[in-house]
């Protein structure tokens, strides 16, 4: 268990794998394989197994998935976008998520940008850049940039530090703790 | 400020606290423009540690709250405690409110397993924290510690059973979980919330299950997704067909369309649920964190969507496969052969589940090309089956009954599928390989139709058999 945790860093590219809707976490890593180790790295040998059990070779580190709605329904298990996020995939970008898939991508700190307007502008394997700290995603063969729905200050702090571990290593406190009451509207 | 070590101050500093705790609480109850997620949000604001707020919380707002009880379990826990590991937290905040349940696998199917449970274990046992090894935690937790107006938190989806007896209950991610064991603490947006008034009386063979599996069939599987749903029923006679077991499945499986809380009004039903079955950790005091409260939403709150159901006009339905909000009535699926019948997991494995599957089975055979399993969500059912009689009419008719786990529910063991397999099942979902294979086809649907469809061996009728 001493392998290095894995930070998305601030902007990165890769290719597009494009899903539909409701792509749910039993798509993302099936309970058999994920109840079976605490180990993130082989967690990763699973993401995407309902989709394609090779899924993991096939992609490149920095890959972007492009999804419809609803992605990430089904169980709590945190185990679906650490499995993503461990596989090289650098961000999930969709046009909704589900609710417990949507907190555990920032508090594991996997880049998780909900934009309703991407539906069709993307294609398999289109190049894109992701810039977090802008909150933004451009695909570069069309020119055209995206902008994802804005998320309370102190979750964006946390995804940039790395995920709800990282940021208490660092600070040594919570980041919802600073400014709670309230921590705004959304 | 005055800073002084003296008792008496302090202690009247904290009876000041505690007064003005008191008036914010009446004064919320009171507040005839919120709903139940707003009035219970709005009691366990805080503002800094140890501090209650006395805001108003409402929909769309982003809080921090005091969480009464944070569950993991078996396949959540492990990574949970990982994480409090590498942040270096070494104490909680309340052990007495983190619960840890050995549920989905257990016992161990293998030595993978094996070592997650004695983690676990270990954990618990260096944290005096509650551990619970064989019974499915969101009916341990329904049967011994779930309250009305407490905040639970769990790191299983289906935590949201809870909101049965008029609990604020939601799942949540491991590390999270984490958080909360740390801190007592986690942040929440307050929900907008559906009603839905509920009328009429079930037919013969209509059951809650098929109740919700059409509300989800209506609304699809993410129509609910960061939504309170709160249950209304339109009279007493109505009310008195929802049986405690009957909220617990509707509030689970409610998680099937993406729902924060789906959560029941506290009623007599309630009452008497909580007066048979006392609760352990019984903190109803004059505790100002107040940690049973009966909230009732305001006639005047602001609801994002109503609905109607009629029961009466409600048949039984069959779900899937592959989509939970792909629904027939069983008459458009009858003849769909089958591998096997599962009765069991949190969402339908209570005695009221397991005394209609005897009531079927009674005095007929499992179909030879089927196999049954019946799987009880927790000790206390799975006793209770055998004090009944039940057990023998399962084994007679030639079915299998098992330990109390999530078992075959999550296709990890005890009734997993197999290449191209098909199974009816009452368990919580019917995701592609969610029960093995993923050429496997599951179809949900109520412990009745699964039962007689274990009958027929292929999708049957309850009906027939009532």
């Amino acid at each position: 268990m001493s392998e290095e945790p894995v930070i998305i860093p601030s902007i990165s590219k890769g290719k597009a794998w494009v899903f539909g809707d409701n792509i749910n976490t039993d798509i993302i890593i099936p309970f058999r394989f994920k109840s079976r180790t605490n180990d993130p790295y082989e967690m990763a040998k699973y993401a995407m197994y309902g989709f394609d059990p090779d899924f993991h070779k096939k992609i490149s580190k920095g890959d972007i998935i492009i999804a419809g709605r609803n992605f990430g329904g089904g169980s709590s298990r945190e185990q679906a976008p650490v499995a993503l996020k461990y596989a090289g995939i650098s961000a999930v970008v969709a046009e909704s998520f589900a609710r417990i898939f949507y907190r555990n991508a920032y508090t594991i700190g996997l880049p998780a940008l909900e934009i309703p307007e991407i539906k069709g502008k993307i294609n398999q394997g289109d190049e894109l850049k992701i810039d977090i700290t802008k909150f933004v995603v451009e695909n570069t063969r069309t020119n055209e940039t995206f902008r994802g729905r804005e998320v309370p200050q102190f979750l964006r702090q946390m995804l940039l530090g790395g995920g709800l571990v990282e940021y208490y290593k660092k600070y040594k406190q919570f980041p919802w703790i600073q400014t709670q009451n309230s921590l705004g509207k959304s | 400020m005055q800073t002084t070590s003296s008792p008496s101050s302090s202690s009247s500093l904290q009876q000041h606290e505690e007064m003005r705790n008191l008036s914010h609480i009446k004064n919320v109850l009171d507040d005839n423009s919120l709903t139940f997620s707003e009035k219970i949000i709005s009691i366990k604001n805080v503002e800094t540690y140890n501090k209650k707020s006395t805001t108003i919380s409402r929909s769309g707002d982003i809080v921090v709250v005091d969480v009464n009880l944070a569950m993991a379990q078996d396949s959540t826990g492990p990574l949970a405690i990982r994480s409090l590991n590498e942040m270096g937290i070494d104490s909680l905040h309340n052990p007495s409110e983190a619960l840890l349940v050995i549920d989905h696998t257990f016992p161990a199917a293998d030595e993978k397993v094996a070592n997650l449970h004695a983690m676990m274990r270990e954990f618990a046992s260096k944290h005096n924290c509650m551990l619970v090894e064989g019974s499915i935690s969101h009916q341990h937790i329904l049967e011994y510690l779930a309250a009305p107006g407490m905040m639970i938190l769990g790191a299983d989806s289906h935590t949201c059973q809870a909101g049965c007896v008029g609990a604020f209950a939601s799942g949540i991610g491991s590390t999270e979980v984490a958080a909360v064991w740390a801190t007592g603490q986690l942040w929440l947006r307050v929900p907008e919330t559906i009603k839905i008034n509920i009328s009429g009386i079930f037919n013969k063979g209509v059951f809650a299950r098929d109740m919700i599996l059409d509300y989800i069939g209506k609304i699809g599987e993410d129509g609910a997704n960061y939504k309170a749903l709160e249950w209304k029923f339109s009279n007493e006679d109505i009310r008195n067909q929802f049986s405690m077991d009957s909220r617990a499945c509707i509030s689970n499986a409610s998680m099937e369309c993406g729902v924060k809380i789906s959560v029941f009004p506290v009623d007599v039903i309630t009452r008497k649920y909580l007066d048979e079955n006392p609760r352990i950790n019984n903190n109803s005091s004059d505790n100002p964190n107040m940690k049973q409260i009966e909230i009732h939403p305001g006639n005047s709150a602001e609801y994002l969507d109503e609905f109607e159901i009629e029961c009466d006009k409600l048949v039984p339905y069959v779900s899937g496969p592959d989509h939970i909000d792909i629904v027939h009535s069983v008459e458009e699926l009858e003849n769909v052969e089958i591998d096997q019948a599962f009765i069991g997991s949190s969402t339908n494995g209570r005695i009221e589940d397991l005394e209609v599957a005897a009531r079927i089975l009674k005095g007929r055979k499992v179909h030879k090309n089927t196999r049954c399993v019946v799987t009880p969500a927790s000790v206390r059912v799975y006793e209770e089956a055998i004090r009944r009689g039940y057990v023998e009419t399962y084994l007679e008719a030639g079915a299998v009954f098992t330990n109390a786990t999530c078992g075959a529910c999550v296709g990890t063991h005890l009734g997993a599928l197999g290449d191209n397999e098909i199974c009816i099942s009452s368990s919580s979902r019917n995701f592609i390989g969610r029960m093995g294979a993923l050429s496997s086809k599951v179809y949900l649907a109520s412990p009745a139709t699964v039962t007689a469809s274990a009958i027929e061996g292929k999708i049957a009728d309850p009906r027939r058999y009532l």
